[in-house]
């Protein structure tokens, strides 16, 4: 008697179930966006003593209701915040700052450790602007900080702090950290903000 | 028809589809293993504003997230004001500092002050909101925060 081989699946069809599984999945998933700007809120203690600031150390940006933008009592345009917060904070007024290439006006910063720059808003704001002033003040300390990398080690800043993070960069990370952390010293970031 | 059929033996051979269903397969679990399921069904408009100086959050289990925008289309008996929701569910400002607690509770004591509280708003919310957020964190003392954005040209878009 001859052996009855079982008639074999039809696996045809294989195909286009796991076409409708794959959709399932595009369609129902979202890549999730984590990233975005850091920020370090003060502590709520309040010191006692009050720190006096010479009015020509603060870089004082006003957000309206309107989403408009008053920067040192005068209007601008969000584009040209870069450069304003850029030429405040590099300006060296005192001559203390060697590597600062600013324009050395008396009048405006004495040097990078010294100059804070202001944020205040008011309730009206939208968040779309209060995010474009902040994305354009943190450039303005990333620039300044890359070029300050680029001119002492040859490297812009954020490459530094890439290859930092990265787990397979063959350099000697102690020395890196030494680096950026000088350079954090040079270009301090200060922001604050005014709480209402 | 004998005569047509005689043709064929000069003709192309059909492509053999027997190896689609593995390279389907090949996407499929890619996309399985890549993609991360919504934690929060999320009761919010969420458009997030874009912004271009951004950093990775690195860690997701060390991360609060706090959402805030209009009601969606589904929940418009809440009004058309700026809410917060956090897990599922709409809250109040007063409900922050209960929320981060219990997400402190539910993590290890060594990992805490390393917990990231991500903000995850809304493009067209007003800061007043914001700004009692942000002095509700600073009560309960989470003071790391990080404005989830897009990536993206801050300038180019409106």
């Amino acid at each position: 008697m001859a052996k009855r081989a079982a008639p074999e699946v039809n696996a045809g069809s294989m195909a286009d179930i796991a076409f409708l599984l794959l959709i399932f999945f595009l369609v129902t998933t979202t890549i999730e966006t984590d990233s975005g700007i850091n920020r370090k809120l003060p502590p709520m203690e309040e010191s006692e003593e009050d720190v006096v600031i010479k009015q020509k150390n603060i870089f004082t940006v006003l957000l309206n209701g309107k989403d408009q933008l008053l920067v040192e009592d005068e209007l601008m345009e969000l584009k040209d915040l870069r450069q304003a917060a850029k030429e405040f904070l590099d300006n060296g007024g005192d001559g203390s700052c060697d590597y600062c290439n600013g324009k050395k006006d008396k009048s405006s910063s004495d040097n990078p450790d010294k100059a804070i720059i202001s944020l205040k808003n008011e309730r009206e704001t939208t968040y779309k602007t209060y995010i474009a002033v902040q994305n354009e003040l943190v450039a303005a300390y990333n620039e300044l900080r890359n070029a300050r990398a680029q001119s002492l080690y040859g490297k812009p800043f954020d490459e530094m702090e890439e290859n930092y993070k990265d787990v397979n960069w063959p350099g000697n990370k102690e020395r890196l950290k030494e680096r950026i952390d000088q350079i954090k010293i040079d270009y301090p970031q200060k922001l604050s903000e005014v709480q209402q | 028809m004998s005569k047509f059929k005689k043709k064929k033996s000069g003709d192309m051979p059909a492509v053999n589809t027997a190896s689609l269903p593995d390279i389907v397969f090949m996407l499929l679990f890619f996309f399985m293993v890549a993609t991360v399921m919504r934690q929060n069904t999320l009761k919010i408009e969420n458009n997030l504003p874009f912004a271009d100086q951004v950093e990775k959050l690195d860690k997701k289990d060390l991360v609060m997230y706090i959402y805030a925008g209009k009601p969606s289309a589904n929940y418009k008996q809440y009004g058309k004001e700026t809410r917060i929701q956090l897990n599922d569910d709409f809250a109040s400002v007063k409900e922050i500092a209960a929320f981060i607690a219990a997400e402190r509770a539910s993590k290890r004591e060594e990992l805490i002050p390393f917990l990231t509280t991500a903000l995850k708003v809304d493009s067209d919310a007003n800061m007043g909101l914001i700004g009692d957020i942000k002095q509700e964190l600073r009560k309960v003392n989470a003071l790391k925060i990080n404005y989830t954005t897009k990536k993206g040209s801050v300038l180019g878009r409106e």
